[in-house]
């Protein structure tokens, strides 16, 4: 039997007091769960703790908290790993972020996370009448929207949004994965109208920051960030819906960059970005000025690199590598890892992309 | 007040089915839940959901498998109702926005399950029950006609004076305030009891609660003893592995590596239906032929490796997180567990009970359509049938009749209960936690795969000194915001109900069938026991016991083999 330490960040409003914490003694082997601590805690010390809890198995989505300042569901948190990552022996356990606290571990969900799913719209809006037997489509069109429909709405990706901390009225990464769950689905056909209303929005498809944060805190592997850039994707693509950001130039020009010359050339990065004989773009390029100034006079700019920006070598090996994705052209998806054949699924991790921190957290130890 | 024409307790599937169908039949409706909709204990629902929509299978092959894997238990209209009423229930679902996995036409496609002749299981991956639930609910966020009452518990129901129901009591879990909702008609749909149970597969909300408030005013229950041990679930935790792991292949070892379903069912080897190969495993595991933790192996490796990520990600995911297994590398080690409740309050083929205005549908009723054991990916069903069912003719009993509204003075009572809950010191008395916990390990003791009368009668010796004990249990937490604590000792008062009335009817029927297996009356007894068994409220605290016969439509029993 290990002891670990719990130490819960406790809010009880009718005193009118402040949030402090209390540390709880939690005497469970390594391997049982956060939650399992909390319902300790809870049946052995203090009942009045609150938190939403229900499945134990990570399918409910009720306890989203922070763990040692990271959003997780405290069911699918094992104590050992959580007393690994904790600063000072005690593992935290703190009301998830993004949405005000109603009591101890219990937000409320409502008046942010709902109201923004309710905000795409979120019910599927086919054309005129149902068939009569069920909508054919391709098999793997509903693969594909299955990532989005495992969000368990638990909130964490919400909680650790960098965009939301700064902007609340970013409609987030749950409900824009939401959002494409109808986008990527066939047999909606509010497509254009979908994205046109996100793309527009100011705070809808182009708020993402690309912080990464949603991705790594999902317990579920939808990779809600991938979800919006697929929205932003087929927007300009199927659309030609002006992305007010350039985001979609500039995610182009990096690649092809990258593509031609193995490294980031930042002076072509600036034009191609913006777009030298677009009249805004050039707008956009006199105002980067003072930022390029800046680089010369803390010689991060070069006259040289400037003007001759150089291929680095072996940049044709790279150049495998984009021909051997495009041939492959297909993105890859929490459902069809699996299919990648050669090592594709070899960690059994939801995202592929972001296997190293996230797989670590989530991979238990031998002989537990 | 709140007052609606029909109000629905619970918002799992039946539930939201249910407030869906009533909607569209022009009822005003609420619903209420004692969580958010989403995070309903239908979630866990991995494997799919059964229809005859193939030109090739036919809903009579459906209700026969049906019938006979009810150990035929199950009542035959009930069965064929919801059989033939399956594929267009599919088809509305898919319709709705469901993404059920499409065969290479594009086509709805299927997967085999547990005692099915026909591979006539329609899924979402392993999260079909989340796909169906969140899709019900995309529904409800479109209708806003209906009143959604999330994180409101219901702590009993509302008579009138002439007896029917006319509402309930509900509080407010956000600020602790209680309101008496008024209604016309009221639906049950507040999932099983598995709680009673320790381990389990349920969540911590599946606590009974339906079952105990229809039990409390009057309502009988019905097959009370038949409970589910569902063949793979983890040790220790109870954590539930899909039949579509052997759906999809996969097959069970003993020890000794060898694959004993062999013995028990050479037909339909691990796709017997579940009592049957929960009984299999409990045998290899007692006669010593098991794994020293008590379990045996279920081998996944057998399935395609990309088969298993397509179709079974939410299992190597409980694998990995869970029990430490790579199950496309390995097998993982699985026992019976407690899993679902075929018993409840007993309703006709419209969800109606036996006390007027009351309705159940889902896990909390019994219609029975499951009999002494449910096929895999019949409870799906179950719930949206008859979901559907209740909500339609609760809205057309609403629609032409006047709400004759329940006293005040319930409300009152009600109050006045919950308040010295609060406040009660707790003296010597034991916390709920202890009292909870000695259920749970007594009732997986005693009423689980093997039964025999000694061991039945130890258990309801035990839950009958859990309840005076719990006459005087108290709580820490004083306050009203979200205090679940109170919440928790209110649940423990039904959890306590359900498992006397498991007990009660279990010790009674002296013969073994589907999930009711008794040591001591090991053969099926078709002239003295193809009953129901009744339970109703009686004097002192003492149910009465009845019996009501067993629709027999097209099928008459037969001795049962896989």
């Amino acid at each position: 039997m290990a002891d670990y330490t719990l130490k819960i960040r406790r809010h009880i409003p009718e005193t009118g007091d402040a949030p402090y914490w209390a540390e709880y003694p939690v005497d469970l082997e390594g391997h049982r769960s956060v939650l399992d601590g909390i319902l300790q805690a809870k049946d052995r010390i203090d009942g009045s703790i609150g938190i939403r809890c229900s499945c134990q198995a990570a399918i409910c989505g009720s306890c989203g908290v922070r763990v040692n300042g990271r959003a997780r569901l405290a069911c699918n948190t094992k104590l050992s790993e959580a007393a690994e990552r904790a600063d000072d022996g005690a593992i935290t356990v703190e009301p998830m972020g993004n949405m005000p606290v109603l009591k101890d571990l219990i937000v409320n969900m409502d008046a942010v996370h709902w109201k923004k799913v309710q905000r795409v719209v979120p019910w599927l809006l086919p054309a005129g009448d149902p068939p009569e037997r069920e909508y054919v489509v391709p098999p793997e069109a509903m693969i594909d929207v299955t990532q989005a429909m495992a969000c368990i709405h638990c909130g964490a990706c919400v909680s650790d949004c960098l965009s939301m901390e700064v902007d609340p009225l970013f409609i987030g990464p749950a409900a824009l994965a939401k959002a494409y769950r109808f986008v990527g689905d066939p047999r909606d056909s509010q497509d254009e109208e979908r994205l046109r209303d996100l793309a527009e929005d100011p705070h809808g498809i182009y708020d993402c920051t690309h912080c990464f944060n949603c991705i790594e805190v999902c317990p579920k592997g939808v990779a809600p960030m991938d979800q919006i850039m697929r929205l932003r994707r087929r927007a300009t693509r199927d659309f030609d819906i002006k992305d007010q950001n350039n985001g979609y130039r500039h995610e182009h020009a990096f690649t092809s960059i990258i593509r031609k010359k193995g490294t980031l050339d930042e002076r072509k990065l600036l034009q191609d970005s913006f777009g030298v004989l677009r009249p805004q773009g050039q707008l956009q390029l006199i105002r980067s000025l003072p930022t390029g100034l800046r680089g010369f006079a803390r010689g991060k700019i070069t006259p040289r690199k400037a003007l001759f920006h150089e291929k680095l070598p072996g940049v044709e090996n790279l150049k495998r590598i984009y021909d051997h994705a495009e041939d492959h052209h297909e993105e890859l998806n929490l459902y069809i890892v699996g299919e990648g054949g050669e090592n594709g699924a070899e960690d059994g991790q939801a995202h592929p992309r972001v296997s190293d921190e996230p797989a670590m957290a989530e991979t238990p130890k031998e002989g537990s | 007040m709140p007052e609606h024409d029909v109000l629905v307790i619970g918002a799992g599937l039946a539930g939201q089915r249910a407030a869906l169908s009533a909607a569209h039949s022009g009822a005003s409706v609420g619903i209420i839940s004692k969580v958010h909709p989403v995070r309903s204990h239908s979630n866990a629902a991995q494997g799919g959901i059964n229809a005859a929509l193939n030109p090739e299978d036919s809903w009579e092959s459906h209700a026969y498998d049906t019938v006979k894997g009810s150990d035929y238990l199950g009542d035959q209209d009930a069965i064929e109702i919801m059989c033939r009423e399956a594929p267009d229930e599919l088809l509305e679902l898919e319709h709705m926005g469901v993404t059920f996995h499409r065969n290479p036409e594009g086509l709805l496609g299927t997967r085999a399950f547990g005692g099915a002749s026909a591979a006539r299981t329609y899924y979402v991956a392993d999260i079909t029950g989340q796909a169906i639930l969140h899709v019900l609910y995309e529904q409800l966020m479109k209708h806003s006609e209906v009143h959604r009452y999330e994180e409101w518990f219901t702590t009993g129901l509302a008579l009138d004076e002439s007896g029917h129901c006319a509402g309930a009591i509900t509080r407010d879990l956000r600020d602790g305030s209680m309101e008496l909702f008024k209604a016309k008609s009221v639906i049950l749909a507040t999932g099983g009891n598995g709680q009673c149970f320790r381990p389990t597969t349920n969540a911590l909300i599946c606590t009974g609660d339906g079952i105990s408030m229809a039990y409390r005013v009057g309502a009988p229950l019905m097959d009370m003893e038949m409970v589910q041990y569902h063949p793979t679930t983890l040790a220790g935790n109870g954590l539930l592995i899909t039949e579509g792991a052997r759906g999809e292949g996969a097959h069970l070892y003993n020890a000794l590596g060898e694959r004993f379903m062999e013995k028990y069912a050479p037909n339909k080897m691990e796709l017997a239906s579940r009592d049957v190969v929960s009984r299999a495993e409990q045998v290899e595991i007692n006669e010593g032929r098991g794994f020293p933790d008590g379990t045996v192996a279920l081998d996944i490796t057998v399935v395609p490796r990309k088969r298993v990520h397509e179709a079974l990600r939410e299992i190597v995911n409980v694998g990995r997180d869970f029990a430490g297994v790579d199950i496309t590398k390995e097998p993982i080690h699985i026992k019976p567990g407690n899993h679902y409740v075929m018993g409840g309050v007993k309703t006709d083929v419209d969800g109606q009970t036996e006390v007027p205005g009351l309705y159940a549908a889902g896990e909390c009723a019994c219609v029975s359509v499951h009999g002494g054991n449910r096929l895999g990916a019949n409870s799906l069903l179950d719930t949206l049938v008859f979901g559907r069912r209740a909500g339609a003719h609760a809205a057309a009993r609403a629609s032409d009749m006047v709400l004759n509204p329940p006293s005040e003075a319930l409300l009152a009572d009600e109050q006045q209960r919950i308040g010295e809950l609060i406040r009660r010191d707790r003296g010597a008395a034991r916390r709920v936690s202890e009292l909870r916990e000695e259920l749970g390990t007594t009732m997986d003791r005693h009423c689980a795969v093997f039964r025999e009368a000694e061991g039945l009668q130890t258990a309801l010796d035990t839950i009958r000194r859990l309840k005076e004990e719990y006459q005087g249990v108290a709580i820490d937490d004083r306050g009203s915001v979200f205090n679940q604590d109170v919440l928790g000792a209110i649940e423990l008062g039904y959890m306590l109900d359900c498992a006397e009335a498991t007990a009660i009817a279990a010790i009674h029927r002296t013969e073994s069938r589907g999930a009711h297996f008794r040591t001591d009356f090991p053969e099926r007894n078709d002239e003295e026991w193809l009953k129901h068994i009744n339970l109703t409220l009686g004097g002192e605290g003492e149910p009465h016991i009845s019996y009501s016969p067993v629709t027999i439509t097209q099928w008459q029993p037969e001795e049962r083999k896989y």
